[in-house]
């Protein structure tokens, strides 16, 4: 393979793989959630077992022995689970979600080096331990089904399994004989299965041997509590060709049962004619696959993107031309062209939406991710939590997902190594022991507002001084409000425990987590009471890269002010602005709003307040907070594609990045979540 | 050029088959995504050889083989089972329903391409 075949197959692999892995993590989930009562769906085990037997077989084709030998170990307990060798109880379940971690980790790793290794003994140790388990007695009850060898020869090891689970189960063992339209038996055999699997179980699906013609008929092996004739009624047909074994009433049931060779049509009509799916040809001709998603690699939705970005730019720069074209020459032309101008105006903003709808995903994904995370930390610590999720079907642009998963791991991690007290401690405070972290999203107009709150000890901010003051970060003898608490909390190497866990205590603080956040135009804010508990809320922008904005003018200077997060625009009268507390404020129906002069803050001349001279302010709004910015001119909306200044102008205060404006000018766009927090903080200084 | 059907649920897997034989030039590919694809084919080209996974959806490898086998139109066609090295009852029964290999993957590419040229040239 050449070098570059290899890298694509690598990608290809480790995006498989990485699907493979998030389903696996759902199936993890329900089946923990049946480990209580220690019954668990074969389908649900078998579809575990197939992920991690597809890994390991890919993991082998790429010559990763590691990762195909944890994959195999993972394969051999789901298996033994499967076949009935080992218990299913919470100590699998957990050993379970142990190896898929570090499954994950081993990927992780080798998506950026491919001979990224690490010690996978203790992995092997826990796995192998539990495979110790007794396996139950054998005493092969299949002997006494007389169920034809044809048929058994084609069970996988898996499948006798099953058939013998349903024996000891004393259900009945049906075999049904059907047959489909060719163009459709996909699909109908889907529904037939469906409906089946309400009453039983289907052990196997054989298609029958003969020529493929127009139709195809199968035998399914079908285990249940249900007679031939409720099997019969259950699909609604009396003469279907049903075999049934191991039934007392039923004296056929011992009869010994073959293949047919070639299998006849036994009834020509579908079992439900209604069932078969419009858009099938009846030549038999469709090769559609069942799965309808393509994966695209995001640098590809990126590109598209910024195409789309740069068209929205030219899209403004004719609306500009053809507006000049009519005031200089009022003709049918410029008129039409107006309207031509319009029609590609409302094309292109679906096609914009188009493009950004694709990179939306389900923040559930996230979600998913962090309660492996809650099982781990919490176990590890010994607290007894219930993750409650709110609100998954969330979209958000991927990219601002991804961004996000670290800071909300972290915030998540904090909560149950600083919140939640362990079970004793929340039994002396009359809690019940089991702590709660609940994790919900929900979208607020253009933001998504992402919460997670416990019910743990809280945040004591005589505590929270005390620390200060032995960092030397506040003056001893200073009195915190409210405010200025939750703003220590935010600052860079504060941390309010001793000892350094090692789980949160890595370093990354909550000043990263605000970081990381305002990089994203959003913002972060704690609530927190002592006794009842924490809630970190995120406010994120749905998506980044286009956005409509408010254009201004500070001086000589223009800016750009993400719509999203502007109220209103005001125009001030003469002697509105008052003074309190030192700090400049307007009155806007009956609240106060502060003010940020924005040419103070860029260090730009004051404008002297000539006699009719108007300011204008934009009223910005993030969470619960207002604040007016006050500006020279406003100049009117437009849409504007945001490119990040990079690192070396990131250290610029209130500044999110540099847009282009339809006339190739590039302009600087406002960080409005930094700004407010800046001017927020040394107003609350002020006070003190 | 001669035909080959490989039916194999995972995409990657099936891609690495696809270069593998595509690395040595004589052979079209049709690729099945699970069993249900394959019996489509099937009859709308007539293939020279079929590969096939075990552990598919809906309709086994071995589900497959046994009808492949037991159908007047196909049950000389070469039929290969690749399978992650697994149940040893799983490949007894593969080859016991008239597979003609089993190749146990890991594999290299070199093993397959020779398998297939000692059956199809």
């Amino acid at each position: 393979m050449s070098d570059d075949s290899r890298s694509q197959a690598l990608k290809d692999f480790i995006g498989e793989t990485e699907e493979i892995i998030e389903s696996l993590n759902l199936d993890l989930v329900t089946l923990a959630d049946a480990a209580d009562s220690g019954d668990a769906d074969p389908d649900l085990i078998n579809g575990i077992f197939r992920g991690a037997h597809s890994i390991k077989g890919l993991a082998g084709m790429f010559g990763f022995d590691d990762l195909s030998q944890l994959a195999h170990r993972m394969e051999n307990l789901l298996d033994s689970l499967r076949l009935g060798k080992i218990a299913f109880n919470q100590s699998l379940v957990d050993t379970l979600f142990y190896s898929l971690e570090q499954l994950t980790q081993l990927i992780n790793g080798k998506s950026e080096d491919e001979s990224f290794t690490f010690d996978l003994a203790p992995a092997f140790q826990r796995i192998d331990q539990i495979l110790q388990g007794d396996a139950p007695e054998d005493d092969d009850p299949l002997a006494g089904l007389n169920i034809s060898a044809d048929i058994l020869n084609v069970l996988t090891e898996y499948e006798e399994h099953r058939l013998l689970e349903n024996v000891r189960k004393e259900r009945a063992i049906h075999l049904l004989k059907i047959d489909f339209d060719l163009s459709s038996f996909d699909q109908d055999l889907a529904e037939l299965t469906q409906l089946l699997k309400q009453q039983g179980e289907v052990i196997s699906t054989l298609p029958s041997a003969g020529d493929i013609g127009d139709r195809i008929s199968f035998q399914v092996l079908f285990g249940s509590s249900l007679n031939k004739v409720d099997v019969a009624v259950l699909l609604g047909e009396d003469d279907l060709d049903i075999r049934t074994f191991g039934e007392s009433e039923q004296p056929a049931a011992a009869e010994e049962f073959v293949l047919e060779t070639p299998a006849p049509a036994l009834f020509p009509a579908p079992v439900e004619p209604e069932v078969a799916v419009p858009g099938y040809t009846e030549s038999g001709s469709s090769l559609r696959s069942i799965s309808r998603t393509v994966r695209v690699d995001i640098d590809k939705l990126d590109l598209l993107m910024n195409i789309v970005g740069e068209l929205v730019l030219s899209k403004s720069a004719i609306v500009n031309i053809s507006e000049r074209l009519k005031s200089v020459a009022g003709n049918d032309m410029s008129a039409d062209l107006i309207k031509a101008t319009r029609v590609l105006e409302r094309r292109l903003d679906e096609l914009q939406k188009g493009v950004m709808d694709v990179r939306m995903v389900p923040i559930g994904q996230l979600f998913e991710k962090m309660s492996r995370i809650v099982r781990r930390v919490s176990s590890e610590q010994n607290k007894k939590v219930d993750l409650v999720i709110q609100g998954a079907e969330t979209e958000l642009d991927k990219m601002i997902i991804e961004d996000i998963s670290d800071p909300v791991m972290h915030i998540i991690r904090n909560a149950i190594d600083h919140g939640l007290e362990t079970p004793a401690e929340r039994r002396a405070d009359g809690k019940p022991d089991k702590g709660t972290i609940s994790l919900s999203a929900s979208q607020k107009g253009n933001h998504v507002v992402i919460e997670v709150r416990d019910d743990g000890r809280g945040i004591d901010p005589q505590y929270v001084r005390r620390k200060a003051i032995q960092r030397g970060l506040i003056d001893e003898h200073r009195e915190l409000s409210q405010e200025e608490i939750r703003e220590l909390l935010f600052m860079p190497g504060f941390s309010t425990r001793d000892e350094v866990s090692n789980l949160s205590g890595r370093g990354v603080g909550m000043d990263v987590v605000k970081n990381n956040i305002a990089a994203l135009s959003g913002m972060v804010e704690l609530a927190s009471d002592v006794g009842q508990g924490t809630a970190v809320t995120l406010t994120l922008p749905i998506t980044l890269a286009i956005i409509k904005a408010l254009i201004v003018r500070v001086g000589d200077k223009t800016y750009a002010v993400p719509i999203n997060s502007v109220l209103e625009t005001l125009m001030l009268e003469d002697g509105e602005i008052r003074t309190i507390e030192k700090c400049e404020v307007i009155e806007l129906r009956k609240s106060t709003v502060p003010l940020l002069r924005l040419n103070r803050v860029f260090g730009l001349p004051d404008v002297k307040d000539d006699v009719g001279k108007r300011l204008f302010v934009a009223v910005v709004g993030l969470a619960d907070k207002r604040m007016g910015f006050v500006v020279d001119d406003l100049l009117g909306q437009q849409d504007v594609v945001i490119k990040s200044l990079g690192k070396a102008l990131s250290f610029v205060k209130g500044i999110a990045g540099a847009a282009e404006l339809g006339n190739q000018k590039t302009i600087l766009v406002l960080d409005v979540a930094g700004l407010m927090s800046e001017a927020l903080r040394s107003e609350s200084s002020l006070h003190v | 050029m001669k035909k080959i059907l490989i039916a194999e649920d995972s995409p990657t897997m099936r891609a690495l088959i696809v270069s593998t034989i595509d690395a040595l030039g004589d052979y079209e590919t049709f690729e099945a995504a699970n069993g249900f694809e394959a019996l489509r084919l099937l009859p709308r080209e007539k293939v020279d050889l079929i590969i096939t996974d075990i552990n598919m959806p809906d309709i086994n490898g071995l589900e497959l083989v046994s009808f492949i086998r037991n159908n007047e139109n196909y049950k000389k066609t070469p039929l290969f089972i690749i399978s992650t090295e697994g149940s040893e009852r799983d490949r007894e029964k593969g080859l016991a329903l008239g597979a003609d290999a089993y190749l146990v993957k890991p594999f290299t590419p070199d093993e397959l391409q020779s398998l297939i040229q000692e059956y199809l040239s």
